[in-house]
């Protein structure tokens, strides 16, 4: 019984957040949002236990786990190009920096057989908030390194030489063994707080509660960590939110739609688009490190453009640039429709079967030319994107309606 | 008083300065300029002139060159592998700058940067694949590797993807351009019928490896000093100087060509003068798509065909681009040799894998010590 009241729990923290958070703020009745948003979280999260079977909720909870995580790279998307019109496609790179720092941050030494078939340069043990900051940190680095011969140039050259960074971070985690186990994935990523769910609970718990815990399986891990990445998405959403309506936000806006004259206003351009491009990698350096915790085992392959950059910009486009709130929709729809696509491929196999007998072996590729048409189409008729950008521009500013 | 020669420069956006005459008697009193020059023991100006020229950033160039030998004598690099390198990677250049000339000659007309035109290669790569499956095999063309069925496929498919190339900008690129949009929704387009035309590819080919010839023997000459040359080689080297030349005539001695010029070097003016600039569109995609559509083919010929072949090139071909200056044909083709020798000679001190890191890392340095290309002017 204790099991299912704490995974209702865990269901129904993240939920409660979301309905006060995203409609009942939308009510103007202050606190009363969160006092009553909470309750009617946790009692969805009871319903949603009670009805849906365990199989299909498990799938669901990791299907959002992967979209928050998509949405927190998408957040950092818009910082640099919703905000400041900073084009860069090597996102992929600072996902990848951020998902290796906090692997190899959080990760013990392999000792042992371990050893023998796990190579990396150091494995330092430390928290796992820690090494989520690490990851910003490292990610902000990179950015720094690349901003700074770039940014003071046409937004084409960014382009390309985040391209190229992130094409050469992929290569050194591929080709580097010492580093990061190479060409081999990096396994054994310890996960947050797991212990939680073994048996027997946390040493270091009060008896009582490991009482409590104790009917928790390994297998019900997921419900946590649903919780601490809707937990980053919220306060990173919330941190964006506040800055974006600052001043300093509105030098980005404004650096975005008139540099010259933002230049006039006596504005150090390079400075601000500096501090925006930054801080947007370490958003995907957080979201990066986010998924390595969750696959546990990552390498070099799953950092591709498609994979780590390109359906990304499409989830920023798709949910409308500049807008917060359409950068984590486009999140969940994209990668909705990415896996949704899994389950259609199967269904279309024997008409591929029919046109050529090696058509449904490639059938995976179908989803890439869908999300490239996609893309194209939201650029040719609704370049907006579905919310379209948000004209709010101040904290003090309310909305008039 | 000053005399009436004091005058105050300008800097202006382009390299030469305006000198603007200062009429001491207009000034007030206290905000007159200080016009004396204190003495100096090294000019500031001229040195920072010299610092920013060309000769410097060449200078540079060959320092590095020296630089790597040394590095090379410490390691036990012979002369002969150096060659040898220095000999594959003209030729890997000169496909490189096959692919970049067009790339620059697009950015220089359309303004923006075209991510699909490394596709472009793959499919002018798989283009010709297909046409071979269907023309009549014939006998090799000794000492080549190839037959006539592989020339006919790669002159049509030259064709077919320049017709590609100008279908995207038709289908896609034209409305945004209509629209306004701005160079970097452009390039997002670009970047979306890249993965479209890769997913194609995959879709039609799949992932694996392809050869144009499956397993007949390609034997390489003996050069003198231990250098191997594959007579393929040698004809790809041949090719592309060939299309190089006629590009060449065609930019300097043909009205379209001088269009062209005139177009990448200034839009606006280009159309205030009369110049039909679709018509310069249609041709610089056409020639553009071509052109990547050989190199594509003859990467292809050297090596195999994979539907990443061309994303690969995308990066040196980018560096080759921004080295010879954005819209600067003969600056591509001077980058793309320069890549491409510098790829090849890094192989001799880092892993192969990192090839498209010294791309990267060239194209790194010009950006900071010229970001107008080393042929280019200031924009």
């Amino acid at each position: 019984m204790s099991a299912f009241l704490i995974k209702a729990a865990l269901l129904g923290i993240p939920l409660g957040i979301l309905i006060g958070r995203l409609l009942l703020a939308r009510l103007h009745i202050g606190l009363w949002s969160w006092l009553l948003g909470v309750p009617l979280g946790l009692g969805l999260g009871l319903g949603l236990l009670w009805v849906i079977p365990s199989g299909i909720l498990a799938y669901l909870i990791s299907l959002v786990i992967m979209a928050c995580i998509f949405s927190i790279i998408s957040l950092g998307l818009n910082v640099q190009w919703g905000y400041t019109g900073l084009f860069n496609i090597g996102i992929a790179g600072f996902f990848a920096i951020g998902a290796f720092t906090s692997a190899l941050f959080t990760k013990a030494m392999p000792t042992g057989v371990e050893a023998i078939y796990t190579k990396q340069a150091f494995g330092l043990q430390l928290p796992f908030l820690v090494g989520v900051l690490g990851a910003a940190i490292v990610s902000g680095i990179i950015a720094f390194l690349i901003g700074f011969p770039t940014l003071r140039l046409r937004e084409d050259y960014l382009a390309i030489a985040t391209i190229g960074i992130a094409e050469i971070i992929r290569l050194i985690f591929q080709s580097e063994r010492w580093l990061a186990n190479g060409p081999q994935p990096l396994r054994g990523i310890p996960r947050p707080l797991y212990c939680l769910f073994q048996d027997p609970p946390c040493e270091w718990l009060p008896k009582v509660v490991q009482g409590w815990l104790e009917p928790l399986e390994p297998t019900d891990y997921n419900f946590f960590y649903l919780l601490i990445v809707v937990l980053f998405v919220g306060l990173i959403y919330l941190a964006i939110e506040r800055a974006i309506r600052s001043p300093w936000g509105r030098v980005l806006r404004a650096i975005r739609e008139e540099e010259t004259s933002t230049a006039m206003s006596g504005k150090n351009i390079f400075a601000f688009k500096m501090q925006s491009f930054v801080v947007g990698a370490m958003i995907m350096g957080i979201g990066g490190a986010l998924y390595a915790h969750y696959m546990v085992s990552i390498d070099y392959a799953h950092f591709t453009p498609l994979y780590g950059t390109f359906i990304i910009w499409v989830m920023l486009m798709l949910g409308g640039s500049g807008n917060n709130r359409g950068a984590i929709l486009g999140a969940f729809l994209i990668w909705g429709v990415w896996v949704g696509t899994t389950f259609l491929t199967d269904l279309i196999n024997p008409l591929l079967e029919a046109i050529s007998p090696a058509l449904p072996a490639r059938s995976p590729y179908l989803r890439y030319l869908l999300i490239a048409i996609l893309l194209e189409a939201i650029l040719l008729w609704r370049p907006q994107g579905i919310l379209g950008e948000e004209k709010r521009v101040s904290v003090l500013f309310e909305e008039k309606r | 008083m000053p005399s009436k020669e004091e005058k105050i420069i300008i800097p202006n956006s382009g390299e030469e300065e305006i000198p603007v005459p200062l009429d001491p008697h207009s000034q007030p009193e206290l905000t007159r300029l200080d016009l004396k020059r204190r003495p100096c023991l090294i000019d500031i100006d001229k040195a920072k002139r010299f610092l920013s020229a060309r000769t410097f950033v060449i200078a540079a160039l060959v320092g590095l060159a020296v630089l790597l030998g040394l590095v090379a004598q410490a390691k036990g690099v012979t002369a002969g592998l150096i060659l040898r390198l220095a000999v594959y990677g003209v030729m890997l250049g000169s496909i490189i700058a096959l692919g970049a000339i067009g790339l620059s000659l697009v950015y220089g007309v359309l303004r923006f940067a075209n991510f699909c035109h490394g596709e472009l290669l793959t499919v002018g790569a798989y283009i010709a694949l297909g046409l071979m499956g269907v023309l009549p095999r014939g006998e090799p063309l000794r000492p080549f590797s190839f037959g006539w069925e592989f020339l006919v496929a790669m002159v049509a498919a030259m064709g077919i993807t320049g017709a590609v190339a100008y279908g995207l900008h038709w289908a896609l690129f034209r409305h945004l351009r209509r629209r306004g949009s701005s160079s970097a929704i452009l390039a997002m387009s670009t970047l979306g019928a890249a993965f479209f035309i890769r997913s194609i590819i995959y879709l039609a080919w799949g992932p694996d490896f392809r050869f144009y010839y499956w397993g007949r023997p390609r034997p390489a000459w003996q050069l003198p000093l231990g250098v191997r040359f594959r007579p393929d080689q040698f004809f790809i080297l041949c090719l592309a100087i060939g299309l190089v030349i006629l590009l060449y005539l065609l930019l300097e001695r043909t009205k379209m060509g001088k269009a062209m010029r005139a177009t990448a070097d200034n839009p606006e003016l280009a159309r205030i003068t009369g110049i039909d600039t679709a018509r310069v569109i249609r041709w610089t995609w056409m020639i553009g798509g071509g052109l990547a559509a050989a190199g594509g083919v003859l990467l292809g010929l050297d090596a195999q065909l994979r539907p990443e072949m061309g994303w690969w090139t995308l990066l040196p071909m980018f560096a080759a681009v921004i080295l010879g200056g954005i819209g600067n044909p003969y600056g591509a083709l001077a980058g793309g040799l320069i890549i491409g020798v510098a790829q090849q000679l890094s192989t001799a001190f880092i892993k192969t894998t990192y090839k498209p890191g010294v791309a990267f890392l060239i194209m790194i340095l010009i950006l900071l010590v010229r970001p107008q290309g080393l042929f280019g002017r200031r924009s």
